[in-house]
């Protein structure tokens, strides 16, 4: 017996070492499978952050234009619309470096400043007609190319044929960077236009005005109608195969692939009912059928946590069932109903994949200005400049995400906010 | 804008019935003093009028806008000479755009003459008279419904008991979206799937070996008829699904197991918040963040080593995918741990067995179900997942096992067909659906699996 004791003790013993060496390893596995999730995310961040801040400033260069009224008003008359802007930009690069002669060169120093400069003329003039024949010392924005190259990123030293920007235009952004008349400032343009193809006048408020009206849209239908479910589910449906039915289908919705929602949205809204094609309202329609489920779960459970006793107490004092649940159980649940509608809108916020079905991904200029005006959402313009191949759209798209990374950091800090103060243990 | 207007006044005259009708039941009792000889509270005579006048408005007002369009195209389409009342379907609805755009006011492909001015002046004037005929029905109706359900109240009128029973409609018809929802998405995909299995063979579609779904534009054109064997497309979805499932499993399901066991609430408290973060990072940034950072990163480690990778290769977008996936992998395997009883952990620990022994030999398998549950999910996601590969994967469809390659994968291609102007009733454009058809089925009967476990595993324990 004594023996055999030792002998389980012994073979215990032998056995320790390798057992806590095998301990040590799965406990390390874990801290690095943990570790990469997070080193992920500082990675993830700084890439972004590095690549996209330079897109908030912008390089802009100082010119002293004529505007003279032979060239915008040729025959006499100003007409702003047709008037030669572009020509007076011209003409003033060509003062600022009087000795640069041949087509193909002054072409060259034409393309350091962006097209944007003849409409910022064209907008100074139509703000005040007054400046005729003077001549006006204005900021314009420069081409992408020069931005690049005064921001870094192209590198100045290899060979000229590789970059798009020549050694004379280097020599020239080099002489204006000398005289002070070259400097970076904040990009406003970044928030106040609309796309373009031009990188230094692209901004993102057509597509962040797009993503608002879907927004309103899915709040204003998915929040009612989540809710509604939501208490008729809870409070109100018999137990039967019906109520088994719409719940494992809610369950089901939740994890159903975002795309085939859009392939919904293509063939019901679009091709069947007919509406318009890129509108916000096709999109919240989607998004609101998307955020549903989100809503309907979060809601559920919201109402579930309200005491029985409240209900209980309210219908002992003779109120009907209705009147228990929007007098009392609605009231209580409400901010857990609000965290979940939260979340479910910042979901909804960063979709992209069925806006592509239902045609939100034109290339639209103009800011939107209603529900049924073509546009285009926030994450869909990530994914649009993702694809173009400037050097330029690449640290626009960073600054896009940084936007989008915003707003989804507020609402869910909203959401946390609400749950943090309005949360009440029964 | 007028259709506003027209909401603004029905506004009005739903707040205006609910006064009148809560006026009327006082009135009728002799004032609030009386209102105990009411059989509800005044509200709900008030609350009765307002639905009365509004709820048939609405229905009348919504049909209105769906319809209107469909029977002003008609009705332009009949008025037009023999000539062109006799084109295709193509040239007839190209001609009432154009119809369309010159009514707006707006420039228009081809030629104008004066029969399209005259349709154009037709359609403002029908649009004009549309808008004025259900501007009057509307609101007449608001008023004549309110008018009958102010007539109505009497002191013993059971106006509650209506308000209620109508709420109560009103509740089951929201909770029955979700339904229909699901009947729409199956409905709408497979009406057009069945359209383009008329002119494709499903089992061509199903085992055919060659993606290629461009269609001859002319009739003469060679090679390009159109091929649609799917294989590829199934094969690449499966290719990049495996990849990043076998990133995010170990590492979803070593995080959950380190947290729950090992962690002290301090890291807990930062690790947890910071991976949910990942899980809420939209897929498009995902996507810009594979295509722009890894994939070149792929491209020149595999080139210093002296392998072929392709630019968009499928170990990128998995790579990224799976690293998406972590979240959802490490929630569900750090449900399915916490739910097995502590009598069990504590058990193994007092026989001596170490925290890893117990976990792998005692815990894991007691939560088998629930974490494989939780995997299903996952793959089901990664199968749906859309902008990450549209970016980052590529176009071509390559049937080929090796991770350096690029594949393609069935999201990918519902995008490519789907995406731009095409003709809805072209056999491309119905391969979207077909896709899709096969999507939902497989993510369905993932879905429906993986949540049967997570259930029947939380109920055993429980």
């Amino acid at each position: 017996m004594a023996g055999e004791q030792r002998k389980s003790r012994e073979i215990v013993e032998a056995g320790l070492a390798r057992r806590r060496r095998k301990e040590k390893l799965f406990r390390a596995t874990g801290l690095v499978a943990t570790a990469a999730g997070v080193i992920f995310l500082g990675v993830f961040f700084a890439t972004l952050i590095v690549q996209g801040s330079s897109a908030f400033v912008q390089t802009f260069i100082e010119l002293d234009v004529e505007m003279s009224e032979d060239l915008l008003a040729p025959d006499g008359e100003l007409d702003l619309q047709y008037a030669d802007f572009d020509g007076l930009v011209r003409n003033a690069l060509r003062a600022e470096f009087p000795d640069v002669s041949g087509r193909s060169e002054r072409r060259e120093l034409y393309r350091l400043v962006s097209v944007g400069a003849g409409y910022q003329l064209r907008e100074m003039l139509q703000a005040d007609p007054s400046l005729v024949e003077s001549t006006v010392t204005v900021w314009v924005p420069a081409a992408s190319t020069v931005d690049m190259l005064v921001k870094g990123n192209i590198d100045p030293s290899i060979d000229e044929s590789l970059r798009p920007i020549s050694d004379a235009q280097v020599a020239w952004v080099e002489s204006l960077q000398e005289a002070g008349r070259l400097a970076t400032r904040f990009n406003r343009a970044l928030f106040t236009n609309g796309d373009s193809r031009e990188p230094e006048l692209a901004g993102i408020k057509g597509a962040l005005m797009g993503s608002f009206y879907m927004l309103v849209v899915t709040v204003a239908l998915a929040f009612p109608i989540g809710v509604a479910a939501a208490i008729y589910l809870e409070e109100f449906a018999p137990k039967s195969r019906w109520s088994d039915l719409i719940e494992v289908n809610i369950n089901n919705l939740a994890a159903v692939p975002s795309i085939v929602f859009g392939l919904l949205g293509l063939a019901v809204f679009i091709n069947w009912m007919a509406l318009p094609r890129s509108a916000p309202l096709v999109g919240g329609l989607v998004l609101s059928l998307l955020t549903l489920p989100v809503i309907i779960i979060a809601s559920r459970a919201a109402i579930k946590s309200v005491p029985p006793s409240i209900r209980e107490a309210a219908l002992g004092l003779g109120a009907s069932r209705m009147q228990v649940v929007f007098h009392h159980v609605l009231p209580l649940a409400l901010p857990g109903m609000l965290t979940g509608t939260i979340i479910g809108m910042s979901r909804a916020l960063g979709e992209s994949a069925p806006l592509l079905m239902i045609g939100m991904v034109a290339f639209i200029v103009d800011v939107p200005g209603g529900f049924t005006d073509p546009a285009t959402a926030l994450p869909v313009q990530v994914y649009l400049w993702a694809d173009s191949p400037e050097r330029a759209f690449a640290e626009r798209t960073s600054a896009a995400i940084i936007v989008l990374l915003g707003f989804l950091l507020i609402m869910n800090l909203a959401a946390v906010i609400i749950r943090k103060r309005m949360e009440r243990k029964w | 804008m007028q259709n506003m207007t027209l909401i603004l006044l029905l506004a009005a005259m739903a707040s205006a019935a609910f006064y009148m009708g809560r006026r009327r039941s006082l009135a009728m009792v002799g004032g609030p003093a009386h209102g105990s000889l009411l059989h509800s509270l005044p509200g709900y005579y008030g609350y009765f009028t307002l639905i009365w006048c509004l709820l048939p408005a609405l229905g009348i007002f919504l049909m209105w806008v769906m319809i209107e369009p469909k029977v002003i195209v008609a009705l332009i389409v009949e008025s037009l000479p023999d000539a062109k009342s006799s084109m295709s379907a193509g040239e007839l609805n190209l001609l009432v755009n154009n119809i369309q755009n010159l009514a707006a006011g707006d420039a228009i492909s081809g030629d104008m003459d004066a029969v399209m001015r005259d349709a154009a002046n037709r359609y403002n004037e029908y649009i004009a008279a549309s808008r004025k005929m259900m501007a009057t029905l509307t609101l007449g109706i608001a008023g004549v419904g309110g008018a009958i359900a102010l007539r109505r109240i009497r002191p013993e009128f059971r106006a509650r008991n209506r308000v209620e029973q109508i709420v109560m409609y009103l509740l089951i018809a929201a909770s029955s979206i979700a339904i229909l929802t699901t009947i729409g998405i199956v409905l709408s995909v497979l009406f057009e799937a069945i359209r383009f299995f008329r002119e494709v063979p499903l089992t061509e579609f199903l085992f055919g070996l060659n993606w290629s779904p461009q269609m001859a534009i002319r009739a003469d054109q060679v090679g390009s008829s159109g091929s649609f064997g799917a294989v590829p497309l199934f094969a690449g979805t499966l290719l990049i699904t495996t990849i990043a499932m076998v990133v995010a499993v170990p590492v979803g399901l070593m995080t959950a197991i380190y947290l729950a066991e090992y962690s002290s609430r301090r890291v807990r408290a930062i690790a947890k918040p910071l991976l949910e973060i990942l899980a809420g990072i939209p897929t498009v940034v995902y996507g810009f963040f594979a295509a722009l950072t890894v994939a070149p990163w792929i491209r020149t480690a595999g080139e210093s080593i002296g392998l072929e990778v392709a630019s968009e290769s499928a170990l990128a977008a998995g790579l990224v995918m799976g690293i998406m996936i972590i979240p959802l992998v490490s929630s569900l395997s750090d449900d399915a741990i916490h739910a097995v009883p502590s009598a069990m952990r504590d058990g193994a620990l007092g026989l001596g067995s170490t925290r890893s022994e117990t976990m792998v030999k005692v815990i894991l398998p007691a939560a088998l179900p629930g974490i494989v549950g939780g995997i299903l999910l996952a793959v089901s996601r990664a199968i749906g997942e859309t902008m990450i590969v549209v970016m980052a994967a590529g176009l071509a469809a390559n049937l080929t096992a090796n991770p350096f390659e690029a594949v393609t994968t069935v999201t990918v291609q519902i995008v490519t067909l789907l995406v731009g102007d095409q003709e809805f009733d072209s056999a491309k454009t119905l391969a979207a659906f077909a896709l899709g058809l096969v999507l939902f089925v497989v993510t369905l009967c993932l879905n429906v699996i993986g949540l049967t476990f997570v259930r029947k595993y939380r109920e055993q324990y429980e």
